[in-house]
């Protein structure tokens, strides 16, 4: 344990604003890493080192500069592959986020192969980003929105789905890998492995489980995966789309521009090789350079090492919570079924109450709908306040948290 | 590898008198392909005997040096040649004939365009003509395969 906690403090040290003090003396304590995570300093010196030292355009000039930009481009895609399990790099495409590439999938893939009265089946879970962009899909092809329900620990049921798939119209089943508000860790594999029965395709959001836990999309058998750098130690604007190749060759384009094209004439235009074909202008490319040092952070940390703190941090905070009289924490307080994320209430107290309460004391909670109102109203709240945690987080933080909840217990009489 | 290495004067010679430049009337075998980077752009022509060997070669088309002198060298390589052996040339051997091993990512796609076409456009060939038999066998899956690739 002594071991671990030393390793914490170093791995701490890399980490400029954790050092940040806010309302003059207050340390701040950083616990909406399921919102965005803080980044390292390897990760801020690789984007400072290339506005810097080689910034430049890729793929196109043919300058030492650009080449030194587009082989640090190319190998970011080459290194996901190898952290995700992904055979072929060209399989990935960098987008925005997980929001760009679930998009993405609704728009080249969606618009060429969903038809009326096809089904689109998503869970009660999931980030507005994993429903929106089916709803105005299933609205222009006058298909049908179907939800998994979730039980009282806050877990799919997965029996509603083969009653979904036996209509026979269902097209695509599209789920976050781990949920974004409760933690619950999603049992993809049994939900793809009863889709490819019925020859149905998959997508996986991997925005929360990615950072956290190991994914093998190999393993996993998808058709679609999604993710974002920015909660994984990197920075904010890049995520990739890994799509399977044989349903990435029917695709039609995304985006029309430079780049993604391989001649254009005054009425007609031919498409770039996969994966450039969705990759259209500009990309972020010190963004993509410095998703490559947050990679290398990761691994050199351990995702084991990760996974297994979130699970102690997780564990203690909940036994800490159980002490308070009048919390709520939804989902299951089983860890090893969860992400490091526990949403709770407190009494009556509003959550927005209670962060501004917490940040005083300069803990920084998230306090609302977490972008999953379908959930906040499977939930019959109005909204929680959630704890998210990352490697670099600490019982000694949880302890802060917990006097401060404790004031607020005092400051609203309960 | 900087510039001085690459353009040395085989590079120059080529690309100034390619070999095999033209076209082919009613080929068996044609394909276009081009690159975005600086527009080089390839058509390939080619004719195959009762042997399965490419009899007639030529491509015509625009593009860099690096571009027209690799082509070049790899029309001389494929003529003649069975086709079974015509699928084995690799990058390497197209590189290294002209001491291109080291060229960096984006100059590769030029030396590579040619190859590229050539490999994809014996994959529809033989496609085409296995229409009947075996359209997966595994010689034209590597096929694809390389030609997806190469760069």
């Amino acid at each position: 344990m002594k071991t671990q906690t030393t390793s914490i403090n170093s791995i701490r040290k890399d980490f400029p604003i954790l050092n940040r003090h806010v309302y003059g003396d207050k340390q701040l304590i950083y616990l909406d890493n399921a919102s965005t995570t803080q980044k390292p300093i390897q990760v801020i010196n690789s984007i400072n080192d290339f506005y810097r030292n080689y910034n430049s355009n890729i793929h196109r000039s043919v300058y030492s500069i650009a080449n030194e930009a587009t082989n640090a481009y190319e190998n970011t895609r080459n290194k996901i592959a190898k952290f995700l399990n992904i055979s072929d790099p060209k399989e990935i495409i960098f987008v925005r986020g997980t929001t760009e590439a679930i998009n993405l999938v609704a728009y080249s893939w969606g618009r060429k192969n969903i038809t009326k009265n096809d089904v689109i089946v998503t869970t009660e879970y999931e980030h507005h980003s994993n429903i929106v962009p089916w709803q105005l899909l299933v609205k222009e092809k006058q298909a049908k929105l179907k939800y998994i329900e979730i039980n009282k620990s806050g877990e799919l049921c997965l029996e509603q789905l083969d009653s979904y798939l036996e209509c026979g119209n269902v097209k695509l089943v599209t789920f976050s890998q781990m949920s974004n508000v409760l933690g619950t860790i999603t049992d993809s594999k049994k939900i793809i492995s009863q889709c490819r029965k019925h020859d149905v395709k998959t997508l996986i959001d991997g925005a929360q489980s990615v950072p956290h836990m190991k994914v093998n999309i190999n393993d996993l058998n998808c058709d679609f995966f999604a993710c974002s750098a920015h909660k994984m130690l990197g920075p904010t604007g890049v995520g990739i789309l890994w799509i399977r190749k044989n349903v990435m060759e029917e695709m039609i384009p995304f985006h029309g521009g430079g780049d993604m094209i391989k001649e254009v004439h005054k009425y007609d235009t031919t498409w770039n090789d996969l994966p450039y074909k969705f990759e259209a202008g500009t990309p972020n490319i010190a963004d993509v350079i410095g998703f490559s040092s947050s990679i290398d952070y990761i691994n050199n940390i351990g995702m084991d090492v990760i996974r297994n703190h979130e699970e102690d941090l997780r564990d203690y905070t909940i036994s800490k919570l159980d002490n308070i009289k009048n919390i709520v924490i939804y989902g299951s307080k089983d860890s090893t079924k969860s992400g490091g994320i526990i949403s709770f209430n407190f009494a009556d107290i509003h959550p927005h109450d209670l962060a501004t309460i917490l940040d005083e004391d300069g803990i920084a909670i998230r306090s609302g709908h977490h972008c999953a109102q379908v959930l906040m109203e499977k939930l019959d709240v109005p909204a929680t306040s959630r704890i998210s945690f990352y490697v670099y987080n600490t019982k000694n933080e949880i302890d802060k948290l917990i006097t401060s909840l404790e004031k607020a217990a005092r400051l609203f009489k309960l | 590898m900087s510039n001085s290495n690459i353009y040395h004067e085989m590079i120059i010679d080529y690309s100034r008198n390619p070999i095999n430049f033209g076209t082919l009337v009613k080929p068996d075998i044609f394909m276009h392909d081009s690159n975005p980077l600086c527009g080089d752009s390839i058509d390939l022509y080619m004719n195959v005997n009762n042997e399965q060997s490419i009899s007639e070669v030529k491509f015509n088309g625009k593009g860099c040096a690096i571009c027209i002198a690799c082509t070049s060298v790899l029309t001389e390589m494929t003529k003649g040649k069975k086709i079974d052996d015509v699928i084995k040339i690799n990058k390497t051997d197209v590189l290294s004939e002209l001491g291109l091993q080291k060229l960096n990512p984006v100059r590769i796609k030029c030396a590579l365009l040619s190859l590229k076409i050539l490999k994809f456009s014996i994959y529809s060939y033989l496609s085409d003509k296995m229409k009947t038999e075996d359209t997966k066998s595994e010689k034209l899956v590597k096929l694809k395969e390389d030609a997806s690739h190469l760069y």
